[in-house]
């Protein structure tokens, strides 16, 4: 074994290690130990990447001296450690996008404390993407919810307070319904391991034996991890989680910590219970309805929102729906435009993120429509990074957003009765993506006299360093997936591959 | 044959006592235990005034009848949606059960390869008597990593939610009103945890080491040291723990439990899926020092579980310390 292949569960204890360390440390030093270790997963993981890319084949990595059935193990290939590597690099960014606003919006007592939950929100995430077991999937879940939660409500008011205790009930609840699943698939199969687990499912699904209980199994897995990444009809509490914690929380929520949920789905469904017996359970439809429901639903509240954190975060809600919609199709193709569209809106979402906050610091930190007229012009960057993202989201050739709707729009078409309302959902949905978008785009740029307000000031690029750079290197990374998708393409079909 | 004792010689023996305490002549606990009357409550005039301008404010949106009469049909729609919800989804899982393979029967699907070698290998393999502590501890010993840094992450997420460090004043409020209405220096909770408390630290400790060995482990035993701590800490007061249990205590202890946890595990995770073979030795089965990591790792989450439950306690009490 070569030791690069160690790396995975070296980046998983890291963060973990991390976690335990900042503790003990000051807010500063936490601060600086979470940037180190960020990096420095991160370049393990690109490290990964390449070897996997190279070898072309996926490999088991056993946790301790035991092999797998009876001790834990994970499993990297390409879509792993792609996946970890992204996620990495955009929490990276996020982090740093925000560390002004971190400054002054956590108190000095608690800093360390944020960083606590960063770490261990990076470890969960990278045990969530790895693991080839469904208890250690569970396991981290509970590490996932309880950190997001206290992302939220780090910055402490009513409304984060409130949003963070909505996010708790709903959230425990789809744990709850993933735990439940997980016992109802342990029961008629016996193992916890991912791949046991599918040999099994083939036998039973041939013989017609617990026919019911797998059906409610993957029902509840579903279910549950839909309502944790926020589908449609679950996602009350999502506008205030998302709109009133500070900018760093609001952007790894929304592009990551769903994300998570969202891949461990993927992994339910190809290496847990098998392709073909979800494309014959019906609950793939019912997740296709929610998921084209949402993509209408989560644009016409965005409309209708005057405060744009909100807005962006009902935009993610359209978004979620997308990805659902491509799931609900039950095709490879649609599973690819789904993890396409994870990356694509995982790097917009941010950046909507990181820009909108900069927007707001120029206009007294007001986030009401009325009085960002014109911040286009007083935070030059930030304006300018909103408006990709906007573009990308709306789905504007060259940006992310569009090659994500191209491959759904691909993915649709001849398949039976869901290609015409897939189409004309991902129509409509783009025009409302339209008008919500470019309603604030236009009124970014609609110049407007404000010398002399108070708190209405021009910001140049330099005053804030790191958010300016973490925008940049997000801009760059929407062009990067919308102008390079095809290798990128080649890469999920071949991780998907690696994953059956 | 009665023998009479002087008045005064039959006032001094405990039967007069207990008559005196009978007949209400005298409190034997007057003077001896500290009672607190309840002080009269008072307000500051402007603390009354917001408080009834939230109580009305509250009550308007209660009573609010023009609001209540077009509510008033979704709220009982509402509820009525929501136990029919709940009837479907009992139901529904109760029907899902119906199907599952019966409990205890040997040819039930979870009866595989994989709890055979747990219980025949597993003495062998892991070195523990008991083979629960086996499992959780050697065999699948990442999620048990995982689940002790929940308890950590969720003390965290409390500590964020209630510390009051940055607001001294509250603090110092909050540490007034702790022992408002009740003695500070109880007799009787003090005389029974002096007793108690003890035997049951002693208990939590063996609990924790003998987790290898037989029924127990770490996750018991530091459940039974929290709730001695507690117990000591409502019995004693805050300056009495203090003295020995701070915030500072609690963060070295965490992180030492935590680091040397991951560190130790790390090694046996390295080793094991580089093949190299592990140099922690076994042991004799059935001896307090055996089995390899499982003793060391026991008591690494018998210090977090205990820390975590004391600091959960601490701070909904209090809010530091």
């Amino acid at each position: 074994m070569q030791f690069v292949q160690n790396l995975p569960f070296i980046s998983i204890i890291v963060s973990l290690f991390s976690g335990s360390l900042s503790s003990i440390m000051g807010g500063k030093k936490a601060k600086r130990l979470n940037l180190a270790m960020m990096s420095l997963v991160a370049a393990m993981s690109l490290m990964v990447f390449l070897f996997v890319l190279g070898t072309g084949e996926s490999y088991v990595y056993m946790m301790g001296h035991f092999p797998a059935p009876w001790g834990n193990e994970i499993r990297i290939g390409v879509l792993e450690a792609g996946m970890a590597l992204f996620f990495c690099v955009v929490m990276l960014l996020c982090v740093i996008g925000g560390y002004q606003e971190q400054a002054a919006e956590i108190e000095d007592e608690k800093k360390n404390l944020y960083y606590i939950m960063i770490n261990l929100l990076l470890c969960s995430l990278l045990a969530l993407i790895y693991t080839n077991d469904l208890f250690t999937a569970y396991v981290f879940v509970e590490i996932n919810t309880i950190s997001a939660c206290g992302l939220i409500m780090i910055k402490q008011n009513g409304r984060t307070i409130e949003a963070a205790t909505r996010y708790m009930i709903m959230s425990l609840l789809g744990s709850g319904m993933l735990l439940l699943g997980i016992c109802y698939l342990y029961d008629v199969t016996g193992h916890l391991l991912m791949s046991n687990i599918k040999e099994q499912v083939e036998i039973i699904h041939r013989t017609g034996q617990y026919r019911v209980p797998l059906l409610v199994a993957v029902g509840l897995m579903s279910v549950g991890l839909a309502i944790k990444s926020a589908l449609f009809p679950f996602h009350a509490w999502l506008p205030d989680a998302y709109g009133y914690s500070t900018v760093s929380s609001a952007a790894i929520l929304s592009s990551l910590v769903s994300k998570g949920y969202i891949f461990l789905l993927i992994k339910i469904f190809y290496r847990v219970i098998g392709f073909d017996v979800i494309q014959d359970s019906k609950v793939v439809n019912i997740l296709f309805i929610f998921g084209i429901l949402g993509m209408i639903m989560g644009s016409i509240s965005a409309i209708r929102e005057n405060n744009i954190r909100r807005m962006v975060a009902y935009s993610s809600v359209a978004q979620i729906g997308y990805i659902y919609m491509g799931f609900g199709l039950a095709t490879e193709a649609g599973i690819m435009a789904s993890i396409f569209h994870v990356l694509s809106h995982a790097a917009t979402k941010s950046l909507l993120f990181l820009s909108a906050s900069g927007i707001t610091d120029s206009s007294n930190d007001s986030t009401d429509f009325f009085d960002l007229t014109g911040a286009g012009y007083r935070n030059k960057l930030a304006g300018i990074a909103f408006t990709v993202g906007s573009l990308s989201m709306v789905g504007f050739p060259a940006l992310s957003g569009f090659i994500s709707k191209l491959l759904f729009a691909q993915a649709a078409i001849g398949d039976g009765w869901k290609m015409f309302p897939a189409l004309i959902a991902l129509a409509v949905s783009t025009v409302l993506n339209a008008v919500y978008f470019m309603k604030t785009v236009i009124r970014l740029y609609t110049p407007e006299r404000t010398a002399g307000r108070e708190g209405f000031r021009e910001i140049h690029m330099t005053e804030n360093r790191t958010k300016s750079a973490a925008m940049l290197c997000l801009v760059a990374l929407n062009l990067i997936l919308g102008l390079g998708s095809a290798p990128i393409v080649r890469m999920i079909e071949q991780g998907l591959g690696m994953f059956a | 044959m009665s023998r009479k004792i002087s008045e005064e010689s039959y006032r001094k023996t405990r039967s007069f006592r207990l008559h005196q305490w009978f007949t209400g002549e005298k409190d034997l606990f007057l003077d001896q235990v500290e009672m607190k009357p309840q002080e009269p409550f008072t307000e500051s005039k402007k603390v009354k005034k917001k408080r009834e301008k939230e109580k009305q404010k509250m009550l308007d949106q209660i009573y609010n009848l023009e609001r209540n009469r077009k509510t008033g049909p979704f709220q009982t729609l509402y509820r009525v949606v929501s136990v029919l919800f709940c009837i479907c989804m009992v139901s529904l899982f109760l029907v899902a059960v119906s199907y599952l393979p019966p409990l205890g029967d040997a040819g039930n699907p979870a009866n595989n390869e994989v709890p055979q070698r747990y219980i025949e290998n597993g003495l062998q393999e892991t070195g523990a008597v008991n083979i629960v502590t086996g499992m959780i501890l050697d065999y699948r010993a990442f999620d048990t990593l995982g689940e002790s840094h929940v308890l950590f992450i969720a003390t965290c997420a409390v500590l964020i939610l209630l510390r009051l460090d940055g607001n001294k004043k509250k603090l110092q409020e909050e540490e007034a009103s702790d022992s408002a209405h009740e003695p500070e220096n109880d007799v009787i909770l003090q005389t029974v945890a002096k007793i108690v408390v003890p035997p049951i630290m002693i208990f939590g400790i063996y609990v924790i080491l003998g987790g290898h060995l037989g029924p127990g482990g770490g996750f018991s035993g530091g459940a039974i040291i929290g709730a001695g701590l507690i117990l000591y800490l409502n019995a004693f007061g805050f300056e009495k723990t203090e003295r020995f249990f701070t915030a500072k205590t609690y963060k070295w202890m965490c992180f030492g439990a935590l680091g040397c946890y991951c560190l130790a595990k790390s090694y046996s995770f390295f080793t094991g899926a580089n093949h190299i073979e592990s140099i922690i030795p076994l042991g004799t089965p059935g001896a307090i020092l055996s089995s390899g990591l499982i003793l060391i790792l026991n008591i690494c989450v018998g210090i977090v579980v205990a820390g975590t439950m004391y600091t959960f306690y601490v701070m909904f009490r209090k809010g530091g310390f």
